[in-house]
């Protein structure tokens, strides 16, 4: 099953409670997926500086700042539940080696505006562990897990992020995974678990790389990859929404002139401003939806 | 009387509405809050009129018998799913699988529906102000599905007994699918169904008829590419 949720604040007054809308569209999805947990959040970007999502199965984060500081300058670490946000100027590439030499340390994902939490469990509790409603920022992605197809671990958790302020969540399953997996791994993709989305992220990532719009890399996404999937995107510009041809995976979207809401269903959204005057529809299958910069 | 689903739950809501006292004079509800909920107004089955202020979530009046609901507002997956008799009234758009295995009864839509709306209808009337998705009408059994608007891919696909009629375009019509020549008994079915939604009779003109061109009803390896 799953739920998938997103949110685009259109109007800037809004932007410090996007962790609170969040939290309701989670908890209202709760029922759809109760294994996992996991959200995105992008907030306004820091000139060259890069912030580092990390899961840590240590709780000595003191250690870990010091450690890292021997290689690392500068270097600001902020602890929430299991995760680590590590704040840095120094590059993606240089940067994930170091973390590649601390086993206790797994990156979730990087850029210069997301952070990403996911973990085990109900996702009401999961929310509550990272005090999802104290964040603010322009956009969200959330979604909450009912595992199929590999296991329930931190790993196998939803969002995925392949690239620099990128990410991807998922309802539905894709069977074609495993040879997309191979080929992605060739062009120089990392792709870490077993998981089917994970291969969807990186074949995202990898449009990108190319130059292509999202909207573009969606649309070839199309063609390429085969199962049944409503796939929420985003990026540091904004998200958007594809479902698959035959849309047997639901989803709503709620537009108002401060924000652009979408979820697997409507009682995710009830909670949200105005949301009984928004323009509601179901986006149509085979076409791509996106909002943004 | 007023139901409201802020501060009641959907059960009892729905179990005030299943357990009507039919000496009692209390015929009309309304229904506050919805909020996107499942299965409200599920199973009613007294002659009772409901009315639904929102949005609501999946299988709403799913089961109907008798009663007559109206939405103000989408609502989700399965509106009327099962409906035995009665009218269903949606002010807004319906998502999936509307008025899906439906026996009798009446569906009302003002606005669109998602795709698969009438999938294995076995009776009702579905009328569609607007349009309609893909596979609508699949393995439709007998009762009418009007559409105002137009409809997705592979209308009608494996249809038994069931009429659509339909105003706009035909994307792409499903296996065993064809127009048919519209009679007078066709034409006095479309002629109470668009009364029944206030629509103008003058209309029908503007209508064509899809049915079954029955050649799936037995195996034949002439058409094995059609299954």
């Amino acid at each position: 099953m799953c739920g998938i949720v997103g949110i685009y604040l259109k109007n800037k007054k809004y932007n410090s409670q996007l962790g609170k809308f969040l939290t309701g569209m989670m908890n209202s999805m709760a029922t759809r997926g109760p294994d996992s947990a996991g959200f995105a959040i992008y907030s306004s970007e820091k000139k060259k500086k890069y912030k580092y999502s990390v899961c840590s199965n240590t709780d000595q984060v003191k250690e870990i700042s010091k450690k890292l500081s021997r290689h690392v300058k500068d270097i600001k670490v902020k602890s929430i539940s299991d995760h680590l946000i590590i704040e840095t100027a120094m590059k993606p590439k240089k940067f994930i080696e170091i973390l590649k030499n601390h086993e206790e340390l797994s990156l979730v994902g990087y850029g210069s505006c997301i952070e990403i939490f996911k973990q085990v469990g109900n996702p009401k509790d999961v929310v509550k562990n990272f005090s999802l409603e104290k964040f603010s920022g322009s956009h969200a992605i959330g979604h909450t897990r009912m595992a199929t197809e590999s296991a329930i671990t931190t790993d196998g958790s939803h969002p995925y992020s392949t690239g620099e302020d990128e990410c991807l969540v998922h309802n539905g399953s894709l069977s074609n995974h495993n040879n997309l997996r191979r080929s992605l791994q060739k062009k120089g993709i990392e792709i870490k678990s077993m998981n089917d989305t994970e291969v969807a992220a990186g074949y995202i990532s990898n449009g990108l790389s190319d130059k292509k719009s999202l909207k573009e890399t969606l649309l070839d996404g199309l063609k390429d990859l085969d199962g049944f999937y409503t796939f929420i995107s985003g990026t540091k510009n904004g998200m958007a929404i594809v479902r698959d041809e035959i849309a047997c995976k639901p989803a709503v979207v709620a537009e108002t002139k401060d924000y652009v809401a979408i979820a697997s269903e409507f009682q995710a959204m009830a909670h949200l401003p105005n949301v009984n005057s928004a323009k509601i529809f179901e986006p149509e299958p085979g076409k791509v939806y996106s909002w943004g910069k | 009387m007023n139901l409201n689903l802020k501060k009641e739950s959907l059960r009892k809501v729905n179990e005030t509405l299943q357990s009507i006292d039919r000496k009692s004079n209390k015929k009309i509800f309304k229904i506050s809050n919805p909020d996107g909920n499942h299965a409200i107004c599920a199973g009613l089955k007294d002659e009772i009129e409901v009315t639904i202020d929102g949005h609501t979530g999946y299988y709403c009046a799913g089961m109907n018998m008798n009663a007559n609901i109206i939405v103000n507002g989408n609502v989700g997956t399965g509106v009327a799913e099962n409906m035995m008799s009665g009218t269903v009234h949606v002010k807004g758009n319906a998502s999936q699988s509307a008025g899906a295995t439906a026996h009798g009864g009446t569906l009302i839509i003002d606005g669109d529906t998602s795709s698969r709306c009438g999938i294995s209808m076995k009776g009702i009337d579905i009328i569609v102000k607007g349009s309609v998705g893909h596979m609508s009408a699949f393995m439709a059994q007998s009762g009418n599905l009007v559409i105002c608007g137009d409809a997705g891919d592979a209308l009608g696909d494996s249809i038994y007994e069931a009429n659509i009629f339909i105003k706009g375009k035909v994307k792409s019509l499903g296996a065993d699918c064809e127009e048919k020549k519209m009679n007078k008994k066709d034409q006095n079915i479309l002629r109470s169904l668009l009364k029944k939604a206030s629509i103008n009779e003058s209309e029908i003109k503007n209508f064509k008829m899809y049915g079954s061109a029955r050649k799936l009803y037995n195996f034949n390896i002439d058409n094995v590419s059609e299954y």
